[in-house]
């Protein structure tokens, strides 16, 4: 038995790098970030790697079958290397959707902890303004704007910045009531800590995890809001490109070249599902309470 | 010698709504309350749930406002909550809370917790906190290597030290402790209630020790302040309170202290209702449980008086002394 349990400890103690995050990671984590990675490797390196560049024409080879040397993910009607174009894409809709995501999520968040903070008339006003949009179809609200001010790449952040951010607020703003009504805010404060100390010490960290897995579930909301803009062609323009673009532009052809359209849409689901489980698994590894 | 803290006729009146359409009710948790404490001083405030000596400290740390009357700390008036000098004062006063669990963040190891008045009064530097919290884990029995672990891989009791270290780091000259042990085992309670006396003892902390568990007052208090109901009812030197009790209520709580070896003779039982503060009794509150009770009781109160040196009552029993209150 001693023998036993010795060998264990000697094993974890000295393993190397790789046996040591298969031990702490799932293997379906490990798979999700690793297909991050290379996501954002792809969105980094773009410029650098990609084949072609993404408006380049080749109209001897429209439509070509993935695997065609040259063009191993095929070419679209106008004989556009998909590959270089998918990778332009991830590069813009990552970006709409990190940035949308983090802006959401700090705006929201800093109304709800407001809103915890003061009480009273600045609380009503933030919960009236956050079952205002929860109760607005996002997606009208989102044409509308596009219609009137056109599409460009920040208006496209600050727009999507506006998707979910009611449910931050209301998150946020719960747990900093119940955290000061009574526990550790309220020993805190007892302390004579200041109250930016207290909300951002010791309630956004303990609010953080629930914040991080709402997040995680935006961000595919987002690419998916993205796409589905794109799709309608109100979101990116061309010649910019976009993954829901791709997909919007691709459906034409998803008979006679279903390859212009499954590239992207595997990128988004896979991204996205990619996204869920990592975020899942993180929620965990930052609470101490269940390590 | 002038006291750390006084408080003057204290009242705090609660809210308690009943409805969108009714009227809310108002209830008097805690009912003209005067008491002082000097330097290095211990008080016990006992009573049942519900006799407002939770909020009582509270307001006396200024954390709960006073509907009227005034805390008086160090000869100034407690500033507002919330306010520079309020917190500035958080050095000089603290709060040991009854559930050490909830009041620890679990996300903080303890030695970063323990550390934390010192940075926010900004009283050391980075290596000087180090040095001080190692200093107070010591202080209050904890092993210098659990210093790193969370609030939820301590037992009970350690967690209760945490808080008392916390509490002691800036070194304050007064300590509210609020039900301390009530949520520890027998055993562990020793212990707390010998190293909180210890530590008061070398510091010369005057303390208010709240509490239903008349062993552990009688174990640690200088002087007792019965409540009843939100009101003092009794206050004297803890000898005089558990050898010669004036109020009967004080009677039947001293009576229930089992005294080993001793059988429990003669132990009053209180016979009716708990209090309900919502609905106070006219005339003495205590009066539809009390043993003794006479008809005048039921329709006047009694006032506090002085039945001995630095023993007051409130019982229309109890002979009092024409001698001015000794508050």
């Amino acid at each position: 038995m001693t023998d036993l349990a010795g060998d264990n400890v000697v094993d974890a103690a000295s393993p190397g790098l790789l046996r040591r995050i298969r031990s702490r990671m799932p293997l379906l984590v490990i798979c999700g970030a690793g297909w991050l990675a290379l996501m954002i490797f792809a969105a980094i390196s773009t410029d650098l790697l990609r084949p072609y560049p993404v408006t380049k024409m080749d109209l001897s080879a429209r439509l070509a079958v993935p695997g065609t040397p040259g063009h191993w993910l095929g070419t679209d009607e106008l004989g556009r290397d998909v590959l270089s174009r998918l990778m332009e894409s991830i590069r813009v809709s990552l970006v709409i959707a990190f940035g949308a995501t983090v802006l959401s999520a700090v705006f929201g968040t800093t109304l709800g902890f407001l809103a915890a903070r003061f009480r009273g008339i600045v609380e009503h006003l933030v919960l009236t303004l956050a079952d205002f949009q929860a109760a607005l179809p996002f997606m009208i609200l989102s044409l509308s704007v596009l219609a009137f001010f056109g599409s460009s790449m920040t208006l496209l952040v600050l727009l999507m910045s506006f998707y979910g951010w009611e449910r931050y607020a209301r998150i946020a703003r719960g747990l900093a009531i119940s955290a000061g009504a009574q526990g550790y805010a309220a020993a805190v404060v007892q302390l004579g800590a200041t109250p930016a100390r207290v909300y951002l010490k010791h309630i956004l960290p303990n609010v953080a995890s629930t914040i991080i897995v709402s997040m995680t579930l935006t961000f595919p909301e987002i690419i998916l809001m993205e796409s589905g803009l794109s799709f309608l062609g109100l979101g990116v323009q061309p010649p910019d490109t976009s993954l829901g673009n791709m997909v919007g532009f691709g459906r034409e052809y998803l008979t006679r070249a279903p390859w212009v359209m499954l590239a992207p849409a595997f990128v988004i689901m896979l991204t996205t599902l990619s996204i869920s489980v990592v975020g899942d698994w993180l929620r965990d590894r930052l609470d101490p309470t269940v390590r | 010698m002038t006291a750390l803290l006084e408080a003057r006729d204290l009242v705090r009146v609660y809210e308690i709504s009943r409805g969108l359409w009714k009227k809310p009710t108002l209830v008097r948790a805690v009912d003209r309350v005067s008491l002082s404490l000097s330097a290095g001083e211990t008080l016990g405030v006992v009573g049942e749930s519900g006799s407002g000596k939770s909020t009582l400290g509270r307001m006396l740390l200024g954390i709960d406002p006073a509907t009227e009357g005034q805390v008086v700390f160090d000869g100034q008036p407690m500033p507002a909550m919330g306010t520079t000098e309020w917190r500035r004062l958080r050095a000089q006063m603290q709060l040991v809370f009854q559930d050490p669990l909830a009041a620890l963040d679990r996300r903080l190891s303890i030695a970063e917790q323990i550390g934390e008045p010192l940075v926010i009064h900004g009283l050391a530097t980075k290596s000087e906190v180090k040095e001080r919290v190692a200093e107070l884990m010591s202080a209050v029995g904890l092993r210098s290597d659990q210093a790193g672990r969370y609030p939820h891989e301590l037992s009970g009791g350690q967690r209760q030290r945490v808080i008392i270290a916390r509490a002691l780091a800036t070194e304050p000259r007064l300590l509210v402790c609020d039900e301390p042990v009530s949520a520890l085992d027998v055993s562990i309670q020793a212990q707390v209630v010998n190293l909180l006396r210890d530590l008061q003892e070398k510091h010369g902390i005057a303390m208010v020790f709240i509490s239903h568990d008349l062993k552990v007052v009688r174990n640690i208090t200088d002087r007792v302040a019965v409540m009843y109901l939100g009101r003092i009812v009794e206050e004297a030197s803890s000898d005089v309170i558990f050898t010669h009790p004036q109020h009967p209520y004080t009677r039947a709580l001293v009576s229930s202290v089992p005294v080993p070896g001793r059988k429990l003779e003669a132990r009053i039982i209180l016979q009716g209702e708990p209090p309900n503060p919502a609905r106070r009794p006219a005339g003495c509150a205590f009066h539809p449980r009390c043993p003794v009770v006479l008809p005048s009781c039921r329709t006047s109160a009694p006032k506090l008086g002085a039945v001995g040196t630095g023993h007051i009552a409130a019982c229309h029993l109890i002979a009092q002394s024409d001698a001015p209150l000794v508050a």
